[in-house]
């Protein structure tokens, strides 16, 4: 998926072509914003837990805290939430390695945890992680913050904090790359028919 | 990975480090509230068990009920089996019932093979131990402890001490230690090491005390009496004597280097007691890795509509 250009648009030197939508001071103005409307819906950072879902979710959710460690001067405890095992669509494709999960030492009980994903897109992702969330234990409530809303949705799932709408149609793909995982932050929109058949319902 | 796991060898260095990733993960299940993942949802699995065995067959039932699947024993001990029903017909009942995997140990080396290629079930066949020739998930959980410990098993040193004859154990850690780039030393008398051991990835000695202090990892074998039926060495106070781990051979060893035992332990025989009773003792942590293996085999095996392909496969779940 992101990680495979279509043949049309790939540079040679590996990077993607397609229309950047975001670049890096975009994404870095999209999660300072994100990080203050958490702190403003949560009234501080108290009781915060951040779940960033792999494998982009993860730094995301890890800037998000940065930010608002920045901003409160406290830390919040960030840790991962693999989905793999909880998808509806596990049984149609081969079985598929696991991500790391991480649970903050505290847990999640009587938490407000936030979860951090890339892009929203059916929900189905969304909803995996709600289910495997509810094994891990019992979070006073659970938020939604998402990079990108690229619409679509199958569930009926939102997201409560959004680093930005983008309007999309379905034959479209959405890329996010982020620097630490990916060469550079960009998220980027590849918009030829040809790329239709290669995309997933995921996200 | 293959559709079903008869042996070490089946397993290219990919498709080994993917199960033990996976297993990695699957560990910390163990330290959450809800021991459980739905992953094998419906899926049934047959736990076909000719032979005796407690920790093995737990092991497996553990591993399968954690990730949802429903679980059907099979012992030999009380069932059609002692009345003299044949493999063949055996196979034919567990697909009747529908099993999508056969967990199968057997007193016949080459028994699951067997099951697994000659069509009478279309389930995935995991072998749990076939008589002296491969127990594939006892490997990769001591693979995965010695992981564990040491970090990345490219040169390490593995003694694997003892019964290698009557061992499956061995031949099948042989096979994938050296997948996974370990060298292997089997030690062992001359009558206890197996014909055509020349043809195996591993090098071999007789003196134990020579080996073990370059070791870091030692493994000690169970003397399989119940196999034997000849003198393989004089007496069982001379066995011990020059092939058993004491408390004065385990001062020789390096500071990080781990003793195992697949189990089940002679004390006594192959190990004392203050040997097995020891911190450098893993042998307990191979019980409980035991499970996280099991679990990531049955589930990249059966979790997804076919097995898991390699190295790849954690590709392609954002966007």
């Amino acid at each position: 998926m992101c990680a495979q250009p279509a043949p049309t648009d790939a540079l040679p030197d590996g990077r993607q072509s397609g229309r950047i939508v975001l670049d890096a001071r975009d994404i870095t103005r999209a999660l300072t914003r994100i990080a203050h409307e958490i702190l403003e819906r949560n009234k501080g950072a108290q009781d915060l837990v951040l779940l960033g879902i792999p494998s982009r979710g993860v730094p995301l959710a890890q800037r998000v805290a940065e930010r608002i460690a920045a901003v409160e001067g406290c830390d919040v405890p960030v840790g991962s939430l693999d989905v793999t095992m909880y998808r509806d669509d596990l049984r149609l494709k081969p079985a598929r390695g696991l991500l790391p999960t991480q649970i903050p030492t505290g847990g999640v009980d009587g938490k407000t945890v936030v979860l951090v994903d890339d892009v929203l897109f059916s929900g189905r992702t969304i909803r995996a992680a709600l289910d495997a969330l509810n094994d891990l234990g019992r979070p006073r409530a659970v938020r939604l913050a998402v990079l990108v809303d690229r619409g679509h949705r199958e569930l009926p799932i939102r997201a409560d904090f959004v680093g930005k709408n983008l309007p999309t149609s379905l034959v479209e793909r959405v890329s996010v790359t982020l620097a630490g995982i990916d060469a550079e932050d960009a998220v980027t929109i590849h918009g030829t028919a040809a790329d239709a058949t290669s995309e997933g319902a995921d996200a | 990975m293959k559709r079903h796991l008869l042996s070490a060898a089946d397993l290219t260095r990919d498709d080994a480090e993917l199960v033990l990733r996976t297993a990695e993960e699957m560990r910390a299940l163990a330290d959450r509230p809800i021991k459980k993942l739905p992953a094998l949802r419906g899926r049934t699995v047959v736990n076909l068990f000719f032979e005796d065995s407690t920790r093995t067959r737990i092991s497996f039932e553990a591993a399968a009920k954690r990730l949802s699947a429903d679980v059907i024993n099979f012992a030999a001990k009380g069932s059609s089996l002692s009345k003299g029903e044949s493999l063949k017909d055996t196979a034919l009942t567990l697909e009747a019932m529908g099993a999508d995997a056969v967990v199968v140990r057997h007193g016949a080396s080459g028994a699951p093979h067997r099951l697994a290629h000659s069509g009478w079930v279309r389930s995935s066949v995991v072998n749990a131990g076939d008589g002296t020739h491969e127990h594939p998930t006892q490997a990769l959980l001591d693979a995965f402890t010695m992981w564990r410990h040491l970090g990345s098993l490219d040169g390490r040193r593995v003694a694997i001490v003892g019964d290698v004859l009557h061992s499956r154990v061995a031949r099948s850690n042989a096979l994938l230690l050296r997948t996974l780039g370990a060298e292997v030393t089997l030690v062992a008398p001359p009558t206890l090491l197996p014909v055509g051991i020349d043809s195996w990835p591993v090098e071999t000695s007789y003196d134990l005390d020579a080996v073990i202090p370059k070791s870091d990892v030692v493994m000690m074998l169970r003397v399989q009496a119940e196999r034997m039926q000849g003198g393989f060495f004089p007496t069982a106070r001379e066995y011990s004597r020059r092939y058993g781990l004491d408390g004065r051979r385990m001062a020789t060893l390096q500071d990080h280097t781990i003793v195992m035992h697949p189990g089940p332990m002679v004390r006594g025989m192959e190990i004392t007691a203050d040997v097995a009773d020891s911190a450098r003792s893993v042998i307990v942590e191979q019980v409980t890795n035991g499970v996280a293996v099991r679990m990531a085999v049955l589930y990249l095996l059966l979790g997804g509509n076919e097995p898991a392909g390699s190295a790849d496969s954690t590709e392609g779940v954002a966007e």
